[in-house]
């Protein structure tokens, strides 16, 4: 029985399930982790409200524009070294943390758009811009400089890499 | 027309919202629960000298890792000037944004197995390779 009751839960909420198991656990014999985890999800909670309410819109406008079969065909086949690029820039201009992002990306890719793209654009959003200062006081210029070109570079080579395993598997 | 085609992707939208939101709300508290229960400190008594070592370790421990990328720059700074080497925090603090063991239920969940699998084991092998070369380049400077 129970056995086929967990076949039926979602695996997103076999994975909430178990986070919150965990804090249970803490709550029992460590309480000052439980309530510190607590505040800090709260405020994580309040941080990204903005960027979520951001990239529902952004979902919903992808909805509304990328239904055009048309557009979509220029996604999936004509945007060789464009959708590389466009990848690239649009993986620097992101921000928010990784995950607000996925669910904008899991509609792309439903609507076709590459693997590579996808990984492209996630490996790019390492490149925060605004922590670029940051990052320059703490390892200076060069190496900020050095390691920004390789990051690029190996965000491409990720891309295919990943495009190339899964259409291998399939 | 147009009121239908903005109807169907509200919709959509709706259903997005829905399927992410569960697998979003576990990805905070289990960052939440990770940034608590860590101590800063606890990095800089993991590294041993060795650049090749040392980078696997910081790769390693900068994926399990999350929060702030703020902070991957801070507790990276911090280890420099331990003497911890530049190879070693270059890799954490890449694998810390590139890599994410935590999230990857979720991404499991919304992009797929085969993808998150492929691409966190890629961006950590990257953060290695990355790491070694880009000590080797500033080194030449």
């Amino acid at each position: 029985m129970i056995k086929s009751l967990l076949l039926k839960i979602s695996g997103s909420l076999k994975f909430f399930i178990i986070i919150l198991c965990i804090y249970i656990i803490f709550a029992i014999f460590n309480a000052e982790i439980f309530i510190k985890s607590l505040y800090a999800f709260w405020n994580l909670f309040i941080e990204i409200i903005p960027v979520l309410i951001l990239i529902y819109f952004l979902i919903f406008l992808s909805n509304l524009v990328l239904s055009s079969k048309k557009i979509i065909d220029v996604i999936k086949n004509r945007s060789g070294i464009l959708g590389y690029i466009l990848s690239i820039i649009f993986g620097i201009l992101s921000s928010g943390p990784i995950y607000m992002w996925y669910p904008l990306l899991s509609d792309l890719k439903e609507k076709g758009v590459k693997n590579s793209f996808i990984v492209i654009f996630l490996y790019n959003r390492a490149v925060k811009l605004p922590l670029i200062p940051m990052m320059i006081y703490y390892f200076g210029l060069n190496y900020v400089i050095i390691l920004t070109g390789f990051m690029i570079v190996f965000s491409v080579i990720n891309g295919i890499a990943v495009e190339k395993f899964l259409t291998q598997k399939k | 027309m147009i009121h239908l085609q903005i109807q169907k992707a509200a919709d959509q939208t709706y259903n997005s919202i829905k399927r992410s939101i569960l697998p979003l709300l576990s990805v905070l508290l289990a960052i939440a629960l990770f940034m608590t229960a860590i101590p800063k400190d606890f990095y800089n008594k993991i590294f041993t000298g060795n650049d090749y070592l040392d980078s696997i370790t910081g790769a390693l421990f900068g994926s399990i890792a999350a929060g702030n990328p703020v902070n991957s720059y801070v507790i990276g700074g911090e280890l420099l000037e331990q003497g911890v080497g530049l190879a070693a925090v270059t890799a954490f603090i890449l694998s810390w944004v590139t890599v994410g063991i935590l999230q990857m239920p979720a991404e499991m969940l919304m992009l797929g197995k085969k993808f998150a699998l492929l691409r966190n084991l890629f961006s950590f092998i990257s953060a290695i390779i990355i790491a070694l070369l880009v000590t080797s380049f500033v080194s030449f400077l």
